[in-house]
């Protein structure tokens, strides 16, 4: 199982000093928590997509690039990926590049975006958010899979003998999970391709989550890619701990009082209650995670959410050494200890090179205009 | 016999309520006007008030808790909807409206409802027109003709006027009629339940 954190990158000011971070700060403490991660043993890294203030991460492979520079084992995603206004050949070539430079240490998730005045500043209307997602993934599957591409549809101008450079690493795309908190038919869109689908299991009732993965295993079964419980499954999921939980739930208060999205409304008490958020002790922190595998299944990706609400990137690596050295090993173990043999691990750039049979390489070499002939044939 | 449900939603705020008041007198005839027509009922009824940080809190989360989620469950899931509020600046209540404002698209549509509205004044009368039935009508509830208004003129006199009296039967019949000519309410589709349309008709934009 994967463990690791996942970031949206608000630029929120600390409600205990009232002090926001320049976004040079915020960009910054990203980059330190993502190498912080791969050093106290997490797997996963992934960094959201907005393009409107107060979130700083608009152009998430810049990051990740120098990201996958400075690190070496850790798994570079996205949370989440607008595949609504993002031109899905763009997508395509940058990702693919990002594969390259990260040597295959790159997913993705999928998502649509719930603003709606930022679709038209990309020439999209988010009525049409599902109609974009199901076109422009149909059609960023086909420039990583096929060589030339000839397509035509409702939402971008028509390509014509179109090849998407670079290729994938080893003739094999990212794997690509899809997110959505509330759409059905965005995990209907998951189990069509046997993809992954994550949860975000941070702003709804467990109860929610659970009615989608398990509508998404029922149809990852319909569409015949395994047993219900053989669907690839991630969670969101938002913790802060301290040694003590009455010192965890005494320092993390104010920042959810007055967070984005929830704060000012339920209690903190009330919303640990009534969603996954879990604010206390490494023990706590780990009976409660566990305990998503009762509603969920078995499932392989769980990702933290720990930088948000204007927490100071001290606190946010001190909770990194609390989940490296007290919580992961122990969550490692134990979902292992759990999970049958016929559930398998999320897919890594590794497993799908083996599941194709092997590396290759996909390089489309360019056709001399004049001679007609290419690189290849020049050298043959 | 068949056994319908009545949901009373009460937008009052002081215990007792005349607003409650009224939406008791509008359940009592419509339960009777039922019987007349050979059905039972069993009634249930929400009253907003302790529903108020509920409320405020899916406004600010964006999802309805346990407590707010049976409400909600309680007025979508009835046979038919008695919906009472006070009269608060010229319209209905912000308790009132909020929830309304919290319930899915489509969650009201074909619901017979009776609406009825209290307030000091009888100069507010007519916020059950110009206020209450057009949200009725934008969630595509299917409302009574005769809307139940009670101003304290109304009450005088220690008990209920003849007029108001009569308005709440004529209602309560309306309601009770629509009520009887449907089939008995079922839940509304499930979100999760197989998609009709397949993915490959989705693919090609249909």
């Amino acid at each position: 199982m994967q463990f690791g954190v996942f970031t949206v990158g608000d630029v929120t000011p600390d409600p205990t000093t009232g002090r926001a971070p320049t976004e040079a700060e915020r960009i910054k403490a990203m980059i330190a928590i993502a190498l912080k991660a791969e050093e106290v043993g997490l797997d996963v890294f992934a960094m959201g997509e907005h393009h409107n203030p107060p979130f700083v991460p608009s152009s998430p492979t810049t990051a990740l690039g120098y990201i996958a520079a400075r690190t070496s084992t850790l798994q570079l995603s996205t949370a989440t990926t607008l595949i609504t206004t993002n031109d899905p050949v763009k997508i395509a070539e940058d990702y693919a590049m990002l594969q390259h430079v990260s040597d295959g240490r790159v997913d993705l998730i999928m998502g649509r975006g719930n603003t709606g005045p930022v679709y038209p500043w990309f020439g999209r209307d988010i009525r049409d958010g599902i109609p974009l997602a199901v076109e422009n993934y149909q059609l960023l599957r086909r420039l990583w899979r096929e060589d030339v591409v000839d397509w035509s549809g409702r939402f971008r101008t028509p390509l014509q003998g179109f090849t998407s450079t670079p290729r994938p690493l080893d003739g094999v795309p990212p794997f690509v999970w899809h997110g959505s908190i509330r759409s059905p038919q965005i995990a209907e869109q998951a189990a069509f391709y046997g993809d992954g689908f994550f949860s975000n299991h941070i702003f709804w009732p467990k109860e929610h989550t659970q009615r989608m993965v398990e509508y998404y295993r029922r149809r990852f079964a319909h569409h015949g890619h395994g047993d219900p419980d053989q669907a690839i499954v991630g969670l969101g999921g938002q913790v802060f701990i301290r040694k003590n939980s009455q010192d965890a739930v005494a320092e993390f208060r104010p920042y959810f009082d007055n967070a984005p999205v929830y704060g000012h409304g339920p209690s903190l008490e009330d919303f640990t209650s009534q969603t996954p958020l879990t604010v206390g002790s490494p023990e706590q922190v780990i009976e409660r995670t566990l305990g998503f595998r009762d509603y969920v299944g078995d499932y392989q990706r769980q990702l933290f959410l720990i930088d948000h609400a204007g927490l100071p990137l001290t606190t946010v690596l001190e909770q990194l050494d609390i989940l490296g050295e007290e919580v992961v090993p122990v969550l490692r173990k134990e979902f292992a200890a759990r999970k049958p043999a016929h559930v398998p691990d999320a897919p890594t750039h590794a497993s799908l090179v083996a599941a194709a049979g092997g590396a290759h390489d996909t390089t489309v070499h360019a056709v001399d205009d004049v001679t007609g002939r290419t690189v290849e044939g020049a050298q043959a | 016999m068949t056994t319908r449900t009545l949901a009373v939603l009460s937008a009052g705020l002081s215990v007792p309520s005349s607003t409650r008041l009224l939406a008791d007198r509008l359940t009592t005839a419509t339960v009777a006007a039922l019987r007349a027509r050979g059905d039972d009922a069993t009634v249930e009824v929400v009253e907003l008030r302790e529903h108020a940080h509920d409320l405020a809190d899916a406004l600010v989360t964006g999802f309805p808790n346990a407590a707010l989620t049976t409400a909600i469950d309680t007025v979508v899931g009835a046979d038919g909807l008695i919906a009472v509020t006070p009269v608060f600046s010229a319209s209905y209540s912000g308790l009132f409206k909020t929830f309304f404002d919290v319930l899915e698209p489509g969650a009201l549509t074909g619901k017979p409802v009776l609406a009825g509205a209290t307030a000091g004044s009888p100069r507010h009368s007519l916020v059950l027109e110009h206020a209450v039935r057009p949200l009725l009508s934008y969630l595509r509830a299917v409302t009574v003709p005769t809307a139940v208004f009670a101003a304290a003129d109304d009450w005088a006199g220690g008990g209920v006027d003849q007029t108001l009296a009569a308005r709440i039967e004529r209602a309560a019949g309306e309601l009770a009629g629509l009520i009887a000519g449907q089939p008995v309410a079922s839940r509304p589709a499930d979100p999760f339940a197989d998609p009709t349309t397949s993915f490959e008709d989705l693919l090609r934009g249909q």
